[in-house]
């Protein structure tokens, strides 16, 4: 079980990444947000798996940990209100540049550069 | 005490000049000249226990736990060069009131000057090496500010340009050195680093800290191939060049060769290293000092030649040769700063400081030519006079030195070349200015100058002489103790006598005094040599180089910081792999002993839909609606994850802000474009790909490492004290708002500065809002399908009856302020998107900014109450209460503070999507046409 749940970490990391790398920016807000899962995964996995053990006294023997449980809720809700933050950057953005690009500019391609020349 | 004063003395003298600056020109350089007076007598009042062997210091704590003190020392090597520095500066004090003409600023040339000179005493006097190197910095810039004292000159400020350049650069390798050897010793006190010299030389970081360290040396003491700032500073005002640039700034260097000899000095790197740069250094500016016209430039390449020979005695290593260098650093600046005033003097009665004009000036100013005439031959080292006697104790060491093996007789013979070019530069000196005819077209007629202008130049020759007839009366002493400090304490037999008899180093005095006026007769053959040698002209070579070094400098930043956020990304990124990667390479084994949990059909089946949708969510992302629903599946995954691995905290809170993130990133795609363009080359495509697997890789396996080790958790803690101490069983919740509370008072407050800051960026904001989809189809017409509305409106009381008792029931089973409020949250916005802004406004007129600002105020006053009992900030309370029909029911403190988080959190996520919200559905632009 651990190494599928590291597996899937890894993966959701890996994916988050690669949309973050993009250059416009709702990818990349998509890519935060994948990668905020992985990142919430990977801290509430530091307190181990544990099956048939929520937090709550007197229901359970073998308690799962539940201190990374409460850092990663508080975590859950400020990724959100991040998450919130940069889309209301990147549309600030977009309507004040006129572009949805991460540079608020956009590339140089090579037609333009032609054009410009 | 008085140790502080001589050190703070002169620099309340950096004011007194701008206080006096109203003042007639005397009284304000009388002024200016008398802290550094009481200093000197401060100085004097030691002077005989010093000359006993004694040494004094001085401690001012400043921060003791980082050892940095305020700390002072002053042993022979101190006293000797504050005495060069205080007793010149004042005859510069004297010397510049004459020299400095009406239109230049005198207080200002004067608080420069003093600035300097504290800077100096701070590096003589310092006991704490990074004190020492605050000083020595301070040097280069007060030295760039005096050299740069006439800026409207190009060459002026060119000239303290490089100057500033070199030696600072040249600061920054010391600084260097000074921290390693700190990190060697232990310490930065300058007792503890000179006694541990043993350790330093056995430390594998010796040579490096040697080289840095000499860098710092002979760039300040302009040793070839640094020499070249010290001929361009020359553009600075004569008594600049006299005192920084004879006496004291430029010995700053040979001072730290001196001051670090014990701890430094005996390995053959060194003998190498400084001895080698000293001969280089004596050779190369005696030979060009003989071509130069300018009077200055010949004094500027003789100083370097004499720091050479400085350097090369202090390189030697016997004691005998520290103690002629000692005695050298006394003569050099005597006779040194005499010939700058009395360059000055001349530049300054007659207009010009060209040797090919200035001729014949000993029937002009006869007294001034005497004194100069004294002071040149004590440079050349004619018997009688100071340069002789420690010229000659130099000769001697030359000859019993061994640095070379067999080779070791080319030192004294190159010693006496660069002695011949002493001697004939000195003549040049004085037959090209003094006689050789008549001078030729000067502006003015040459005169002699003020009588107390004059006097400082009379006063350092007398001394010239005096030393030179009775050496061990007059410096005895003061060698003595100077020496002492250098060697630790044992100074060798030597005696300064004028006839030591016939010997080999009187036969090479003999053979440079003959061998120069040789040289000199005959250099109209070497002056056409000379001038068919290519020039070099320091100074545009040196802005060349400067000028290409920071067109470097610029290209290389402009591949790190292109302006791509996608560029700095890649490089963060890059650099999470090496450093996460490397230890990971390192460790034998991922697996840490801990059995795995069996995997089930529930959780492969779980996991393989999180990874599909994952990758959807990539393949797809150009199509951004499809993107967003793929994503959203992931986060419902996340949240059944949590489920089954016992977290129902936060399986409610990731389901209920999957929810309010979905609808955000909707409401966000009607602003920006639907799709991607494709613009990513598949080079670049390629690159992000094996990038993001790299950091995938790594970051699954650190997480697996951890889930299969063994470990103690502090959790036990909040176990056992949550029911007696927080009065809750959910132990999540209990952390949350109990243990952990004042962290999370943080964190609320973090999301409504979130969304306030949400709120302020969307005012007026110049959106683009669209009349189509991204595919040219019209909006719906039917703004809020009535199927939907009837429904929410039923459903909007059960939501909220389902909060409140997520909330209450927080305290003992999953649930709590953070779900409560986000379910609330989730069904007031089902009735905005169900009935619009304007409908919900009509009905509910709330300032969302205010809900955030009031469940913030909740939660503080909460923990502020606990004051009123004598407990610390946020201590929770809690009691039972039979209420009648309830029964027994817990009232805790803590609901309070659970209470503040719900609602700012209701309030926070509203405002966030009301404000989105809102920009979206008034006066959105309709499609008439397309019915």
């Amino acid at each position: 079980m651990e190494s599928l749940l590291a597996g899937c970490i890894g993966f959701l990391t890996a994916c988050g990444v690669f949309l973050m790398l993009r250059g416009r920016t709702f990818p990349v807000v998509v890519g935060l947000t994948m990668l905020a899962y992985a990142v919430n995964l990977f801290l509430f996995s530091s307190g181990r798996l544990t099956l048939q053990g929520a937090a709550v006294l007197g229901t359970t023997d073998n308690y799962a940990d539940p201190l990374p449980q409460a850092l990663v809720l508080t975590a859950i809700v400020i990724g959100f209100a991040m998450t919130a933050y940069l889309v209301i950057l990147a549309i600030r953005a977009r309507a004040d540049l006129g572009n949805d690009h991460v540079d608020g500019k956009l590339p140089e391609t090579e037609s333009s550069r032609k054009e410009s020349r | 005490m008085t140790l502080l004063w001589i050190l703070l003395l002169p620099l309340l003298g950096t004011l007194v000049p701008v206080l006096t600056a109203n003042w007639r020109r005397s009284a304000c350089a009388t002024a200016t000249a008398i802290p550094p007076a009481i200093a000197l007598m401060l100085l004097f009042y030691h002077s005989s226990a010093i000359f006993a062997g004694e040494s004094f210091r001085y401690t001012l704590g400043w921060i003791p736990l980082l050892g940095l003190d305020v700390s002072i020392r002053l042993d022979g090597l101190a006293f000797l060069f504050s005495l060069l520095i205080l007793g010149i500066g004042l005859l510069i004090i004297l010397y510049a009131r004459y020299y400095l003409s009406e239109q230049d600023s005198m207080p200002r040339f004067y608080a420069y000057l003093m600035l300097f000179m504290t800077a100096m005493m701070g590096i003589v006097l310092s006991n704490n090496v990074l004190q020492l190197w605050l000083f020595w910095e301070l040097t280069s810039i007060s030295s760039f500010l005096l050299i740069s004292f006439w800026w409207h000159k190009s060459e002026a400020r060119r000239g303290a340009r490089m100057a500033l350049t070199v030696t600072g650069a040249g600061g920054l390798c010391l600084l260097a050195a000074l921290l390693l050897l700190g990190q060697i010793t232990g310490s930065y006190d300058l007792d503890v680093i000179l006694a541990s010299g043993a350790v330093i030389q056995q430390h594998a970081w010796y040579p490096l800290v040697l080289v840095l360290f000499l860098l710092g040396c002979f760039t300040k003491s302009a040793q070839f191939p640094f020499h070249f700032w010290l001929p361009n500073a020359m553009a600075a005002p004569t008594p600049v060049s006299a005192y920084l640039h004879s006496a004291t700034m430029v010995k700053a260097g040979i001072f730290l060769l001196a001051r670090f000899y014990p701890a430094m000095a005996g390995t053959d790197l060194w003998f190498l290293l400084v001895s080698m740069t000293g001969l280089t250094t004596l050779l190369v500016g005696a030979y060009l000092a003989l071509f130069k016209h300018d009077l200055k430039g010949l004094l500027a390449y003789s100083t370097i030649s004499h720091l050479g020979l400085i350097t090369l005695l202090f390189g030697m290593g016997t004691d005998l040769a520290a103690v002629a260098g000692v005695f050298h650093i006394i003569n050099h600046a005597t006779f040194k700063a005499s010939l700058f005033m009395a360059a000055g003097i001349i530049d300054h009665e007659s207009g010009s400081r060209d040797m090919r004009k200035l001729n014949g000036l000993w029937h002009f100013m006869p007294i001034t030519a005497t004194l100069a005439m004294v002071a040149a031959a004590a440079m050349a080292g004619v018997p009688l006079l100071n340069g002789f006697l420690s010229k000659e104790m130099f000769f001697v060491e030359t000859l019993q030195q061994h640095l070379l093996g067999s080779l070791s007789w080319i030192i004294p013979v190159l010693a006496t070349v660069a002695g011949v070019f002493s001697v004939a530069y000195s003549t040049r000196f004085i037959h090209d200015v003094f006689f050789n005819g008549k001078p030729k077209g000067l502006t003015k007629t040459p005169h002699e100058p003020p009588r107390y202008m004059r006097m400082p130049v009379e006063v350092l020759v007398v001394l010239c002489i005096l030393v030179g007839i009775a050496p061990g009366y007059i410096v005895g002493d003061l060698l003595h103790a100077a020496s002492s400090s250098v060697l630790g304490g044992t100074v060798p037999e030597y005696s300064l006598a004028i006839w030591h008899g016939f010997n080999v180093a009187l036969l090479m005095s003999v053979v440079a005094l003959a061998g120069g006026a040789l040289i000199y007769i005959n250099r109209k053959h070497l002056f056409d040599f000379q001038n068919t040698l290519p020039g070099v002209d320091a100074i545009n070579t040196f802005e060349l180089a400067m000028k290409s070094l920071a067109k470097r400098c610029q290209q290389f930043y402009g591949r790190l910081d292109n302006g791509s956020l996608q560029r700095y990304l890649v490089f963060l990124l890059s650099a999470v792999v090496v450093l996460a990667g490397l230890p990971l390479l390192q460790l034998d084994t991922l697996f840490g002993g801990r059995p795995e949990l069996p995997v089930d059909a529930v959780n492969a089946t779980g996991a393989a839909m999180l990874l599909i949708t994952a990758f959807a969510t990539v393949v797809f992302h150009r199509q951004r609606v499809v993107a967003l629903l793929m994503i959203s599946v992931v986060g419902l995954m996340v949240s059944i994850a949590f489920t089954r691995f016992s977290a129902p905290d936060l399986a409610l809170t990731q389901l209920s802000v999957e929810v309010v993130t979905i609808i955000l990133l909707m409401l966000a795609l009607f602003f920006l474009p639907h799709k991607t363009p494709k613009q990513s080359s598949p080079t670049r495509v390629i690159r992000d790909i094996s990038l993001a697997s790299m950091v995938g890789v790594v970051i699954g396996s650190i997480s697996y490492a951890i889930m299969t080790r063994p470990f103690n958790t502090i959790s036990d803690y909040f176990l056992a004290n949550a029911k007696t101490g927080g009065g809750g069983t959910n132990v999540v919740n209990v952390i949350l708002v109990d243990f952990r509370g004042f962290d999370t008072f943080g964190e609320i407050a973090v999301l409504g500065i979130a969304s306030l800051g949400i709120f302020k960026l969307l005012t007026r904001i110049p959106v683009f809002k669209p009349s189509s989809d991204g595919e040219g189809r019209p909006w719906a017409l039917e703004r809020h399908p009535v199927l939907l509305a009837t429904v929410s409106q039923s459903l909007l009381p059960l939501a909220l009856m389902v909060s409140v008792f997520i909330f209450f029931r927080g305290h003992n089973l999953p649930g709590g302020g953070f779900i409560a409020g986000l379910v609330t949250a989730v069904a007031l916005i089902l009735q905005y998107i169900a009935h619009g802004v304007e409908w919900v406004k009509s009905r509910m007129n709330i300032e969302y900014q205010r809900v955030v600002a009031v469940g913030l105020m909740i939660a503080l006053v909460t923990g502020v109450a606990s004051w009123l009992f004598n407990k610390p900030f946020l201590t929770s309370w809690f009691d039972y209460f039979d209420i009648p029909l309830l029964g027994k029911i817990e009232l805790a403190s803590a609901i309070a503070f659970d209470a503040g988080v719900y609602v700012t959190v209701v309030g926070s996520t509203l405002l966030i999507l009301a404000s989105l919200g809102k920009m979206t559905t008034s006066h959105r632009p309709v499609h008439t046409e397309s019915i």
